[in-house]
């Protein structure tokens, strides 16, 4: 019998934070489930680049924006929006307040180890990660701070950890209120090491089917990188402004912004206007797609008219796109889910992601446990999907080679 | 059913907990005031450590007449916070605060001669 002390009545108190024993649990359910027999792609996850803003901000070419980033930077609460958010659930859920203590080897960058330890924890092969705080430069008001940092952000990125570690990719930032430079952003970083794609963040107030953006859609299409729109909130949005609690505001603010994009896609008939282009909708959980694909069709056979390029039913294009699958709805609702799975061929369209290592994170075993998917499904999902999509190269982790081959010595004796 | 030492009454104080290892079996003895609890270190939900978060009151919307007036602890119904996604369970019942169906598996825990013990 072994036990471990600590003191946890309000505050949590451990002197340090190590991601591998927090996540300890995890690790055995990898265990438990062989997870070494395939490959697990995380399409949805996150770091919080606000640590090494410091070094981010050396990145910005503008030497006036860059000393205001430095001395009034996201990490003093200035240059992105201030909205009130409580998001991190005051305390309940400890690796928020903890993570500052997490200790790392001087020799690689931190947020490589980091990642490194939550995938190993979880049985991840391969992550698509995402900066956290940055996806509010989406809503400020300073379209020139938007492109400034998104470029050092995306610069950053590809220098410093995707160079560094080929577990790792990303779906960089876009800089939605500027056409010209998102263009500039796929031309620029289309080839770096482990992009894999570009990626919106949904809470723009800039409709998806503007004219000025289909050159920026036709450089993806040309390049065959995917174009991915990932959920936010911001309670400054008129109708989240009505809310007044955190709830309120990420049940319907992660879906409401990508129900607005899809819908605009779909009805300008983008998919017929960039038929190789592939879209991935991140972070909207999966219950909003079968509401939109029944919304729209029963609209659509009345009113073909208003979105004449479409050739097919909404909910058939919305069939071919691809879904992240955090947070995926589970209480109480096994027959729904069953039937969302199949209303949006899950077993070719979804990929698995955490969005570790946030408060509504899903491990790998909420798709693994899944009654109504058979092996070849799960796999598919948590993985093999990913890696047809983005072409990946795999990147196992060690443990997971490890124990293959003691599996392999194992059976060959 | 076999009682099993934890430690010493005055190595557990007050809000504080211990994981205890018996096998691939954790436990979180738990002490709050005067009182001892014991559960399974493991969330219903998706599988985390429940018993390493931290522990807090249930919040409640403090209603007068038919006005919102504000919000406040209720200190008598404390709940056991997982610390992966915020699941809360009771700490009296190990019961999850809005689904009873959802339950920290529960151990029988008493001090006594200065020293903690739980049934396992």
């Amino acid at each position: 019998m072994t036990s471990t002390q600590g003191s946890h009545l309000f505050q949590p108190s451990r002197e340090g934070f190590d991601t591998e024993v927090h996540l300890d649990h995890a690790r055995q359910q990898a265990f438990a489930r062989s997870y070494e027999d395939f490959l697990i792609v995380d399409v949805d996850s996150h770091h919080y680049e606000t640590e090494a803003f410091q070094e981010i901000a050396e990145y910005i070419d503008d030497p006036v924006l860059r000393q205001e980033a430095k001395y009034q930077g996201m990490s003093r609460g200035g240059v992105t929006s201030i909205d009130g958010s409580y998001q991190e659930m005051t305390g309940r859920v400890t690796r928020y307040p903890l993570r500052k203590r997490e200790t790392v080897p001087a020799t690689i960058h931190r947020d490589i180890t980091l990642m490194r330890r939550w995938m190993d924890s979880m049985g991840v092969d391969m992550a698509c990660m995402f900066p956290t705080p940055m996806l509010n430069i989406a809503t400020c008001p300073r379209v020139e701070v938007e492109t400034a940092l998104a470029r050092a952000y995306n610069r950053w990125l590809c220098d410093n950890v995707l160079a560094e570690e080929p577990r790792l990719t990303s779906m960089l930032y876009l800089p939605f209120n500027d056409p010209d430079a998102c263009l500039k952003v796929v031309e620029e970083f289309g080839n770096r090491k482990g992009v894999i794609g570009f990626m919106v963040t949904s809470t723009h107030y800039k409709s998806v089917h503007d004219n000025a953006y289909m050159k920026v859609y036709a450089a993806l299409q040309e390049r065959n990188l995917p174009l991915g729109f990932h959920a936010a909130y911001t309670w400054g949005d008129k109708s989240t402004a009505l809310m007044n609690r955190f709830i309120a505001v990420h049940a319907l603010g992660f879906v409401w912004h990508n129900m607005v994009h899809m819908t605009n896609w779909l009805v300008n008939g983008m998919p017929e206007r960039f038929p190789r282009l592939k879209t991935v909708w991140i972070e909207s959980g999966l219950a909003w797609v079968p509401f939109l694909m029944q919304r729209l069709d029963n609209e659509f056979m009345m009113r073909s008219s208003d979105a004449p390029l479409l050739k097919r039913k909404p909910s058939e294009y919305m069939r071919e796109m691809f879904y992240t699958s955090q947070p995926m709805e589970m209480v109480d609702n096994r027959e729904a889910l069953e039937l969302t799975f199949k209303m949006i061929k899950a077993e070719s369209q979804l990929l698995y992601s955490s969005d570790y290592p946030h408060w509504d994170m899903d491990l790998p075993s909420t798709i693994y446990d899944l009654p109504f998917v058979g092996e070849a499904g799960k796999r598919a999902i948590l993985g093999g999907n990913a890696e047809r999509l983005f072409k990946l190269d795999p990147h196992f982790a060690p443990w997971k080679l490890a124990r293959r081959a003691e599996k392999q010595t194992a059976s060959a004796a | 059913m076999a009682e099993h030492f934890v430690c010493k009454s005055d190595e557990l104080p007050d809000g504080q907990v211990r994981i205890m290892t018996h096998g691939s079996l954790e436990i979180g003895v738990i002490r709050h005031g005067d009182a001892y609890y014991a559960y399974r270190n493991l969330c219903p939900h998706q599988g985390g450590p429940a018993c390493e978060g931290i522990r807090l009151p249930q919040v409640e919307d403090r209603i007068v007449g038919d006005l919102f007036v504000g919000q406040c602890f209720d200190e008598n119904d404390m709940h056991i916070v997982c610390p992966w996604h915020g699941y809360e369970f009771h700490l009296s019942t190990g019961e999850h605060v809005i689904d009873s169906r959802l339950k920290l598996r529960k151990f029988d825990v008493v001090a006594r001669e200065g020293g903690v013990y739980v049934d396992i």
